[in-house]
């Protein structure tokens, strides 16, 4: 197909055959309409879901008040939407820095066997369940410790190690879109290579990394299971990272999973504020970044 | 074998930069560019690292199974914490199934989505869209499972009921219409990679320099052929990077799954019977399990990560088969 | 010159979420929320106990923690993470007490690093609950509810279950049996009451928080159950708790001394009672087909397990007043959650127990 219309684009082209360009055209474009009206349904539906269900249990106890007995409707998150902030601001400390420059690493100087390796690894590492590098933290930071105990630093570690690999891996796939003319121009006027990058390369890829880092926060956002065994949870509020530490997919499992109708309301509450708290990291990302060239979003 | 590519790097990557910078002697700027160098090779060698170290764990921990059971752990299908006698089978068939049916939905709604939004969609349209994808990455898992069973599963009841009625002489639709199925997994997981597969591939075909674009136009190319031959072939290898990440989460994904699938013994071929997934079986079972059950469970975890590695190996070559024949095309 | 402004926008987007992180580690290591912490005087100093596992006791235990703190100012940080998870934190001294919802073996128990005490603190009991619309005060016998998750009665309008339901109009309907695909404390009390009544499912199947069931589907945690049995025709087996909680209609189960009963906190209590002669000489003693008129069979004992011992005598005192006050004013608070209080003859047998913790 693609080699016949290439060729048919040097002759001069007959009526049927541009009609069946056309038609080809309008086929797959209408596909491509109905995926996306495919993708957009059940997505709208749960976002609907979430909205709906969550925004009834948001009030000032909500977000004024720790987790309370079951029977007492003015319990709130307080304890886990300080938990998670803790934790992924942990996270993001270690996997941030660490995958945009492993990242750089493997789009810049990355075509070895050493880069093949990484990558690889970093594939691999990706698709281990979370609740493995749970267990793989829990052994190897929390048991040797002298006074074994849980912690925020501990679960910040797990989801960092989950966030490296994404980053990692976007950050060089859209690092390595950059076209050579463009690296070639800044070390043309004399640039060093590790500032040609920084300036040149990583600005110019911008929008796409920062896309690579908010699904990686988003997604360790969400996850329960590599905080069981570190960050353990807490019931009250803790801001020394060196304690259990709460957090809200945490409290939204145990919420969700007992009996009681007001912690149900409070589990979709704390689900609507987790897509809320990434909604505006997103916002935020965008207004600070917006290129001045006017690339759209 | 690893260590000695690693030494041979620095000579390679100057290589790579189309003007090698070659300054004499040591001089500040030499030094930073060096460092630079090494920095981010520290970092790139940490995720191997950390792989090798949970590998590592994970063997060590899963040792206790692997004499007990040995190889016969991959075929046989018995899950037995009374009588400590387990098998993976069905748990290994469950993760390969769940992940395929995920993405034989999730990859061309996906992708056609990506193409819409990056090439097609209207401006006003296409910001809220691209917001949703990304926002829909950050729900949690959690979240998709209670949607999956409250929503999801009740509305596949009358569906299943109509497929076993009318198509019951194919083996994949026997049996009785539960909702809670092989199906409801592997469309739970289609849902949830959707958003990854769409909102990566969306930023892999915009980053294609518009140049190639116009000069397709220029040729006279119709506009779906401008995306097919330019755009997609320069945007592949980052269309089958976000396939690849959305794989890996399906392969891993658990808590949704696990609310959804069912969680019934035995490896069946119908799409209506309840499964079991390697890391729902993990997620269902570390908690309260103890002994041999553990180091089972951690044997699980192994097999998940081969299973891991073999398909990664896979994906990498089919990549490397179409640069090849891409090259030869040329 | 648009210098590292990659740098400016990624420090801007970790900026909100680093803020909290690097923020909360210049904090002064204060724990507990510091707007009710200023409570009357304690006994503590900054102590906070952890405790971690069952999650079948976590609605209460979390009303006693947040009482216990309004009354004594201690924190008490209890999370549920399930009973084998929480024996394995206790053993690894990261928590200062576990909680289980099955009690330790003689052999388990040798492999803790120095004695290992049990306190029940309340009871439960495992109901059957199920999905059919018309059918009200359903009766059970043992025999027949392992038949049914042995797979070998498939329909409810059965003559096995017709016979004991006379007058009740049973519908033609396939069981959609759930149960427990998660390791739990509610699976081994099911169990181990089907061995007790069932010869073949002793032989075929046996006891324990996990086991291959011949039947059914599994759900994850009592949540994941309640979906399953509200499919139709659903039969399955919850806490009581999360049944009356939800609504389920649940079945009568014939008893030791031959009567129907219901499941309640009263009938647990009463279950509790009838064993009490075992449970004097091993409080792990089980309580299920216990004497007594009034005893609903499938009951047992939620227990909190802590070190005779204890590192660290600061929190040793933290807990065994703790339990103390657990044992007089929590017990009090039982029946408004559903669960079955301990009958006062046990408290007695706890008190002891936790004034020989050191």
């Amino acid at each position: 197909m693609s080699n016949q219309s290439q060729k048919s684009i040097t002759l001069t082209p007959s009526p049927s055959l541009m009609m069946r360009r056309k038609l080809a055209n309008t086929l797959m474009f209408g596909g491509a309409s109905l995926a996306t009206f495919i993708a957009v349904v059940p997505l709208l539906l749960v976002l609907y879901y979430i909205t709906v269900r969550g925004f009834s249990a948001l009030n000032a106890n909500f977000f004024l008040h720790a987790q309370k007995p079951p029977d007492d409707v003015t319990g709130g998150m307080k304890h886990a939407i300080l938990g998670t902030l803790m934790i992924i601001g942990i996270a993001s400390c270690l996997g941030l820095p660490c995958g945009v420059l492993g990242g750089i690493y493997l789009s810049e100087f990355g075509k070895n066997r050493f880069g093949a390796a990484v990558r690889f690894a970093a594939d691999v590492l990706n698709g281990i369940p979370s609740i493995v590098i749970g267990i793989f933290i829990y052994a190897v930071a929390i048991l040797p410790l002298k006074n074994p105990h849980f912690s925020a630093w501990a679960g910040g570690l797990a989801l960092g190690v989950m966030m490296f690999p994404t980053i990692m891996r976007t950050t060089e796939e859209i690092l390595k879109l950059v076209p050579i003319s463009l690296r070639e121009g800044a070390l043309a006027l004399g640039d060093t290579h590790w500032h040609s990058i920084l300036k040149v390369v990583l600005s110019t890829a911008r929008g796409g990394v920062i896309t690579g880092i908010l699904l990686a926060i988003a997604r360790i956002s969400g996850e329960t299971a590599p905080l069981l065994f570190t960050a353990l949870g807490n019931s009250g509020v803790n801001l020394n990272p060196n304690r259990p530490t709460a957090s809200l997919p945490k409290a939204i499992y145990d919420f969700a999973t007992n009996p009681s109708d007001y912690w149900h309301l409070l589990a979709w509450g704390g689900s609507l504020v987790l897509v809320a708290m990434i909604l505006v990291l997103s916002i935020a990302a965008r207004y600070f970044t917006a290129n001045r060239l006017g690339e759209s979003n | 074998m690893v260590a000695e590519s690693f030494e041979n790097a620095p000579p390679r990557a100057a290589a790579s930069a189309k003007e090698p910078i070659r300054r004499e002697g040591f001089s500040l700027s030499h030094l930073v560019e060096s460092g630079f160098y090494w920095g981010t090779a520290f970092f790139a060698g940490l995720v191997l690292l950390i792989t090798v170290l949970i590998a590592f764990q994970l063997w060590r921990t899963s040792l206790p199974a692997i004499h007990a059971f040995g190889w016969k752990f991959l075929t046989t299908s018995t899950w037995d914490p009374v009588a400590d006698v387990y098998g993976a089978w069905p748990f290994i068939y469950g993760t390969l199934m769940s992940s395929f049916l995920a993405l034989l939905l999730a990859v061309p709604i996906g992708v056609g989505t990506a193409v819409f939004l990056a090439e097609l969609s209207p401006k006003w349209m296409r910001t809220p869209l691209s917001f949703m994808v990304e926002l829909l990455a950050a729900v949690p898992s959690v979240v998709y499972g209670l949607w999956g069973v409250l929503v999801m599963v009740p509305a596949l009841r009358p569906f299943q009921s109509w497929l076993s009625e009318h198509f019951s002489s194919i083996p994949l639709f026997v049996g009785a219409p539960m909702g809670y199925s092989m199906m409801a997994g592997g469309l739970i997981l289609a849902i949830m990679i959707l958003p990854f597969i769409t909102a990566i591939s969306r930023e892999v075909i915009k980053a294609v320099p518009p140049t190639q674009r116009e000069a397709a136009f220029g040729l006279g190319a119709t506009h779906w052929e401008a995306i097919k031959g330019p755009i997609l072939k320069s945007a592949r290898s980052g269309i089958i990077g976000a396939i690849i990440l959305g794989l890996a989460r399906a392969l891993g994904e658990t808590m949704a799954i696990t609310m959804v699938i069912g969680n019934g013994n035995g490896a069946n071929i119908s799409l209506l019977a309840p499964a079991n997934t390697l890391s729902s079986a993990l997620a269902n079972q570390f908690a309260e399990a103890s002994g041999q059950q553990v180091s089972a469970l951690m044997y699980l975890a192994l097999v998940l990560f081969g299973i891991t590695i073999v398909v990664n190996a896979m994906a990498r070559f089919l990549i490397w088969r179409m640069a090849r024949d891409l090259g030869r095309a040329a | 010159m648009k210098k590292f402004t990659l740098g400016a926008g990624t420090l801007a987007v970790g900026a909100a979420i680093v803020l909290s992180g690097c923020g909360g580690r210049e904090q002064t290591a204060q724990n507990g929320d510091s707007g009710t912490t200023a409570a009357t005087g304690a006994p503590s100093s900054g102590i906070e106990l952890t405790g971690a596992g069952a999650t079948f006791p976590y609605p209460i235990y979390s009303k006693w923690f947040d009482a216990y703190k309004m009354a004594k100012g201690t924190a008490v940080n209890y999370q549920s993470v399930g009973s084998g998870a929480g024996i394995k934190q206790l053993k690894a001294k990261t928590v200062d007490f576990g909680a289980s919802d099955a009690p330790l073996k003689d052999k388990d128990l040798k492999e803790m690093p120095s004695e290992v005490l049990h306190i029940p603190t309340v009871a439960g009991a495992v109901v059957l609950a199920y999905n059919l619309p018309d059918v009200k005060g359903l009766k059970l016998d043992g025999p027949t509810i392992a038949d049914i998750f042995l797979g070998k009665i498939k329909k409810w309008n059965d003559p096995k279950i017709a016979a004991l339901n006379t007058g009740l109009k049973l519908p033609d309907t396939p069981f959609t049996i759930a149960h427990r695909s998660d390791g739990s404390g509610t699976t081994y009390l099911f169990t181990n009451y089907l061995e007790a009544v069932s010869p073949e499912w002793k032989t075929k199947v046996g006891s324990g928080k996990s086991v291959q069931w011949p039947v059914g589907l599994g759900g994850k945690g009592n949540d994941g159950v309640t979906g399953v049995i509200k499919s139709p025709g659903g039969f399955g087996y919850v806490e009581l708790t999360y049944a009356l909680e939800n609504g389920l209609s649940y079945a009568s189960v014939k008893n030791n001394a031959g009567k129907f009963v219901e499941p309640s906190a009263e009938s647990t209590t009463a279950a509790a009672k009838g064993a009490l002669e075992a449970v004097k000489k091993d409080v792990r003693a089980p309580i299920m087909n216990a004497a007594g008129e009034g005893a609903y069979p499938i009951a047992g004992f939620t227990y909190i397990l802590a070190y005779k011992k204890m590192d660290d005598p600061k929190k040793a005192a933290a807990l065994k007043d703790l339990l103390h006050w657990a044992m007089k004013d929590g017990e009090k608070m039982a029946p408004e959650l559903h669960y079955a209080a301990l009958p006062d003859e046990l408290v007695a047998i706890n008190e002891k127990a936790i004034d020989s913790i050191q």
